[in-house]
C-alpha cells in the first residue's frame, strides 16, 4: 500500500480545475434549487453549452478566447430561455422531466456525426486554447509553482488562477443577489408562489431570471473544464448531473459557501477513492480487481448520495429550518 | 368590546330596492354575467354583482356556494369561461393575478400563506411594492436599494406593533402560531397600501377572544378609506361588522342588504344559518332541561 | 369506576426540544361528552394526537379502561376501540362514501353489514349516496362521511378534532347535534373545538387548554357561565 502517493494524490484533489469548473456547476445548481426551489437535473447540459460554444466559437469561427467564452456564456443564457419559457409555468416536476431530456438532447447533438465538422462528434475538440490565444494569455512564465502535492506547471497555474478569479466573481454574485429584495422575492417563490403573486410580484419573470443565472455559473463551470481539458461528449453525461448535485448537497443547497466546500469534498473523496481501492484491490483486501476497484467508487457516490439526503439532507452548513423539502 | 360601541355601519350604498345585483352609488367592483364551470359543474354564475367602495362587505353562503371560486376570479387567480369585471373602472378580464394585485387589490387566502422559512420581517418586508432592489439589475448595487428598504423596514415594523408581532419580527414565521400567521398576513397585506382588501375566511381556526381583535383591525381599514370584502362563516363577525351582505347559493347571488335584513330572510335561514342560530343547543339536544338553564340566569 | 380514557402530566411535542404539552391532565368517564377548548397553539389537536398515538409522548401517562397506551400504534388502538376522524384529509376523496366506509372496518371485514345498518340509522343521508365519490361531497358531507367512517368500528371512545372546522353555521349545528346523538347511543366522546360556545353548550364537561397545559375545567354550563373564561377565551360577541 503506497500511502504515499495515496495521500498526495487525494490532497492533489483539493484544488484542481475540475473541482472548481464543478464548485461553478454546483453554484449554478445552487441558485436554481437551493434559493429558488426549481428542479433542474440538466445542469450537465449548461456545462455542455458553455465548453462547445467557447471551443467552437474559437476553432470554427476564429474567435479569441475571451470572445469563445462570452458565447458560451450567451449560449447557457438561451438555453436557460429554451427550458424555462414552456415550463416554468407549470408545476416544478415538468422542469425537473424536460432539463433531464434538453441536456440529453444537448449531448447527443454534439456526439453525432451530423455535425463532426464543427463539434469533432465522439473525438471531441481540442487544440482550441492555442487557437484562442488563451495558453498565449497566460502571464505565468514557465516553470514549475507551488510546493508538494499542489505542484503545477504554469498553465495549470494559469488555468487554477483564471478558474478562482471567476468562481470568487460568481461567489460574490450570488452572494450580493441573494442579500438583495430580490434574493428575498426568489425566497418566497421557493416555498410559495401563489402567496408572492397576490404581493403583486411577477413570479414566472423571477423564476425565468434564477434559471439563466444558475445557467450561466453552470456554463462557466463547462468552459473551466474546457479552459483545462478536451471538450468530449462523453463529459456530460447525466451521471456528471449527479455528482454536482451531490456536491451541492453535501455543502448545503441553500447556502454560498456550501456548492463551494461541497465540490471541494467531493473530488477530494474521489481522488482518495480512486488512489486507494485499487490498491485495496491489488493488496488482496477487496475481493475485485484493481479495474473493477477503480469503478467501485462510483457505486460509493450513489450510496452516499442516499444516505445524504435520507439523514442530513441540509448538508453541512445548511439550517434545517430554512428547506422546504426537508420536513 | 362590549355591544355599547358597536361600529358604525355605513348606510345609503345601494340605490332602489336592496335584492341580488342591485346597483350601488359608488362601486369599487363590477361584475357582469361571470360563469366559472369546472367539469360538469357550474361553480359560479353571478349575472349582476356590484361591491360599494369604503364598505365593509360579507360574501356568505354554503359551502361548494361558489364564494372561493369567485374570490379567485375576481383577484385574476382563476379565470372564468365568459364575463366582464372591472376594478374602478378598469376591465380585469385577462390580466394576471400578479398584476391585479399592482393595482390595489390584496388577498388572504383560506390556508394562511404565512412564508414560514422566512422571519417575520421578511414576510412583511415582501409586501412593500415599486421595490428598486427587486429588479435583478438594481439588486447588485445597494447603494440604490439601502435607503428605500429602511424606509420599508420601518414602515413593516409599525404594522407589525399595530398587530402585536413585533417582538417575533427576527423569528421565522413557522415559529408564530395560527392565530399569529393570520395576523402575520393581514399585516403583510397592509404593506401593499391596498385600497381593495379581500379576506377569504379570515377568521377560521382563529380562538374567539382573538376575533375581536382581528375585526378591530378590519374596522379600521374601513377607517382608513379601504374597501374590504371577506367570506366569513361566523355570523356573529359578520353581523358585528359587515356593511353589507352578499349571499351565495349554488353559484348564484341569492339575497343581499344589510344583514339584519339578509340574516332574517327565511330561504337563506333555511339553507345557511340554521334555525338554531340564537338557541343553546343544550336546550335542542334535551342534555340540559329548561330548569337547570332558568337556574343558571 | 375506571375512567375510559385518563391522561396524566402529558408532555409531547413536534420538534426536538419544543414541547406543545406541558403537564396537560384530562380524563373522561364512560358516556360523557368532553369538550376540549382554548386559544390557538395550545394543543387541543396534539393532546387528541398524543391519545392517539401520532404524537410521541415525551413524558406522563395515558391509559384506557386502565391499560397503558403509551407508545401505542393507532392500528393497535382501534382494535382496542377508539376512534379519531382528523380535522382535515378525513376521507378518501378517489373512492365512494361506500368503500370509505369499508375501509373503517378494515380491521373486522365481516362487520361491516351490521354496522353499516347502525351507521345509516343516524346518517341516512349517506344512505341514499352510497355510490357517490367522497371527493365530490362538500365540507359537511365529508365531515358525515368521516364520522361514518370512525363509527363503523363501533369505538367505545370517539376522538373528534374540530368536527365543525370550516362548515356554514346550519352544517355546524348539525355536526354538533350528531356528535350529541352519538353519544347519547353510548360512545365517550372527547372533542376538540374552537366554536367553543356551541362545544360547551351540548359537553358534560370541558377543560380549556392554555400554553399547553389544562387551565381550566368544569362542567360545560359552568365553564360558559364563568366570567373568566368567557373574557379570555369565548369572548363576548356572541351574547
Amino acid at each position: 500500500m503506497d500511502w504515499g502517493t495515496i495521500i498526495n494524490n487525494t490532497l492533489a484533489g483539493l484544488l484542481t480545475p475540475t473541482t472548481i469548473a464543478f464548485a461553478l456547476a454546483a453554484l449554478g445548481l445552487a441558485m436554481h434549487f437551493g434559493f429558488a426551489g426549481l428542479l433542474n437535473f440538466g445542469i450537465a447540459g449548461f456545462m455542455a453549452i458553455g465548453a462547445y460554444g467557447y471551443a467552437i466559437s474559437v476553432l470554427t469561427f476564429g474567435f479569441p478566447w475571451w470572445g469563445g467564452m462570452i458565447v458560451g456564456i450567451i449560449g447557457s443564457i438561451l438555453f436557460a430561455i429554451l427550458l424555462g419559457v414552456p415550463t416554468l409555468r407549470l408545476r416544478g416536476d415538468y422542469l425537473a422531466i424536460v432539463t433531464i431530456a434538453a441536456a440529453e438532447i444537448v449531448r447527443l447533438l454534439f456526439l453525432t456525426t451530423a455535425f463532426t465538422d464543427v463539434t469533432g462528434s465522439a473525438d471531441g475538440l481540442f487544440g482550441y486554447n492555442n487557437s484562442g490565444g488563451f495558453t498565449s494569455a497566460n502571464p505565468f512564465p514557465p516553470g514549475s509553482y507551488g510546493w508538494g502535492p499542489w505542484t503545477y506547471n504554469s498553465e495549470t497555474l494559469w488555468v487554477l488562477t483564471f478558474g478562482l478569479g471567476v468562481l470568487a466573481v460568481c461567489v460574490w454574485f450570488l452572494w450580493a443577489l441573494m442579500r438583495s429584495p430580490w434574493g428575498r422575492v426568489i425566497k418566497g417563490i421557493r416555498e410559495d408562489e401563489e402567496a408572492i403573486r397576490a404581493l403583486g410580484k411577477n413570479v414566472f419573470a423571477y423564476k425565468l431570471q434564477a434559471l439563466i443565472i444558475g445557467g450561466i455559473f453552470g456554463g462557466m463551470g463547462g468552459i473551466i473544464y474546457a479552459a483545462f481539458a478536451n471538450v468530449s461528449p462523453g463529459v456530460y453525461v447525466t451521471s456528471i448531473t449527479f455528482f454536482i448535485w451531490t456536491s451541492l448537497l453535501l455543502g448545503g443547497a441553500a447556502t454560498i459557501w456550501g456548492p463551494v466546500i461541497g465540490a471541494v469534498i467531493f473530488w477530494t473523496l474521489q481522488a482518495f477513492l480512486s488512489n486507494i481501492l485499487p490498491e485495496l484491490a491489488l493488496a488482496g483486501i477487496l475481493p475485485v480487481s484493481g479495474t473493477q476497484a477503480a469503478t467501485l467508487r462510483f457505486v460509493l457516490v450513489g450510496i452516499g448520495l442516499m444516505l445524504l439526503v435520507i439523514y442530513r439532507p441540509q448538508g453541512i452548513f445548511g439550517d434545517k429550518r430554512e428547506l422546504t423539502f426537508v420536513k | 368590546m362590549s355591544n355599547s360601541d358597536s361600529p358604525q355601519k355605513s348606510t345609503g350604498l345601494h340605490i332602489g330596492e336592496a335584492g341580488p345585483g342591485c346597483k350601488k352609488t359608488d362601486p369599487m367592483l363590477i361584475i357582469d354575467h361571470v360563469k366559472k364551470s369546472f367539469g360538469g359543474l357550474t361553480a359560479v354564475d353571478v349575472e349582476h354583482l356590484e361591491i360599494p367602495k369604503n364598505a365593509i362587505t360579507a360574501l356568505i353562503g354554503p359551502n361548494g356556494a361558489g364564494k372561493t371560486t369567485l374570490f379567485n376570479l375576481l383577484t385574476g387567480f382563476d379565470t372564468p369561461d365568459t364575463g366582464e369585471w372591472e376594478f374602478l373602472g378598469t376591465s380585469l378580464s385577462g390580466v394576471p393575478s400578479y398584476k391585479v394585485a399592482q393595482m390595489g387589490q390584496v388577498r388572504t387566502f383560506q390556508l394562511t400563506k404565512a412564508l414560514s422559512l422566512l422571519t417575520v420581517l421578511d414576510n412583511m418586508k415582501l409586501g412593500a411594492k415599486n421595490q428598486v432592489g427587486e429588479s435583478i439589475f438594481r439588486a447588485l448595487f445597494p447603494r440604490s436599494w439601502r435607503k428605500q428598504d429602511a424606509e420599508i423596514e420601518i414602515k413593516a415594523i409599525e404594522l407589525l406593533k399595530r398587530f402585536k408581532l413585533d417582538t417575533k419580527q427576527a423569528d421565522f414565521a413557522a415559529s408564530l402560531s395560527g392565530g399569529q400567521r393570520k395576523l402575520l398576513e393581514m399585516a403583510r397585506a397592509l404593506m401593499t397600501d391596498p385600497v381593495l382588501v379581500m379576506l377569504d375566511e379570515p377568521m377560521a381556526g382563529v380562538n374567539p377572544a382573538l376575533t375581536q381583535s382581528l375585526l378591530g383591525h378590519v374596522l379600521d381599514l374601513k377607517k382608513e378609506g379601504m374597501t374590504v370584502l371577506f367570506v366569513e362563516h361566523d355570523m356573529h363577525m359578520v353581523r358585528h361588522i359587515a356593511d353589507w351582505v352578499v349571499v351565495m347559493a349554488e353559484g348564484k347571488v341569492v339575497a343581499e342588504g344589510p344583514p339584519e335584513t339578509v340574516m332574517n330572510e327565511q330561504a337563506v335561514i333555511d339553507a345557511y344559518l340554521g334555525a338554531h342560530q340564537d338557541t343553546d343547543l343544550g336546550v335542542v339536544t334535551g342534555r340540559i332541561s329548561i330548569i337547570d338553564q332558568e337556574k343558571d340566569k | 369506576m375506571t375512567r375510559v380514557v385518563d391522561v396524566k402530566n402529558l408532555t409531547a411535542g413536534y420538534l426536538p426540544g419544543v414541547n406543545i404539552l406541558n403537564e396537560a391532565n384530562l380524563y373522561a368517564d364512560k358516556g360523557e361528552l368532553i369538550g376540549i377548548i382554548g386559544p390557538n397553539g395550545a394543543g387541543k389537536s396534539t393532546l387528541l394526537k398524543s391519545v392517539f398515538g401520532l404524537v410521541k409522548v415525551r413524558e406522563g401517562s395515558i391509559t384506557l379502561n386502565g391499560e397503558d397506551i403509551v407508545g401505542q400504534k393507532p392500528n393497535q388502538l382501534v382494535a382496542k376501540g377508539v376512534g379519531y376522524i382528523p380535522q382535515n384529509n378525513n376521507v378518501f376523496p378517489s373512492l365512494t362514501i361506500e368503500e370509505n366506509l369499508q375501509m373503517g372496518v378494515f380491521q373486522d371485514p365481516k362487520s361491516y353489514d351490521k354496522r353499516l345498518e347502525f351507521v345509516v340509522s343516524i346518517f341516512d343521508e349517506l344512505g341514499k349516496r352510497l355510490k357517490q365519490r367522497a371527493g365530490s361531497l362538500s365540507g359537511g358531507e365529508r365531515q358525515m362521511v368521516a364520522m361514518g367512517r370512525a363509527l363503523m368500528m363501533e369505538p367505545s371512545v370517539l376522538l373528534l378534532d374540530e368536527p365543525s372546522a370550516g362548515l356554514s353555521p346550519v352544517r355546524q349545528d348539525e355536526a354538533f347535534l350528531r356528535v350529541s346523538e352519538i353519544n347519547k347511543a353510548g360512545v365517550t366522546c372527547i372533542m376538540v373545538e374552537q366554536n367553543a360556545r356551541r362545544c360547551l353548550q351540548i359537553a358534560d364537561r370541558a377543560y380549556v387548554l392554555d400554553q399547553g397545559t389544562d387551565a381550566v375545567t368544569g362542567t360545560g354550563r359552568e365553564l360558559l357561565n364563568d366570567p373568566k373564561v368567557v373574557g379570555l377565551y369565548l369572548g363576548t360577541l356572541g351574547t
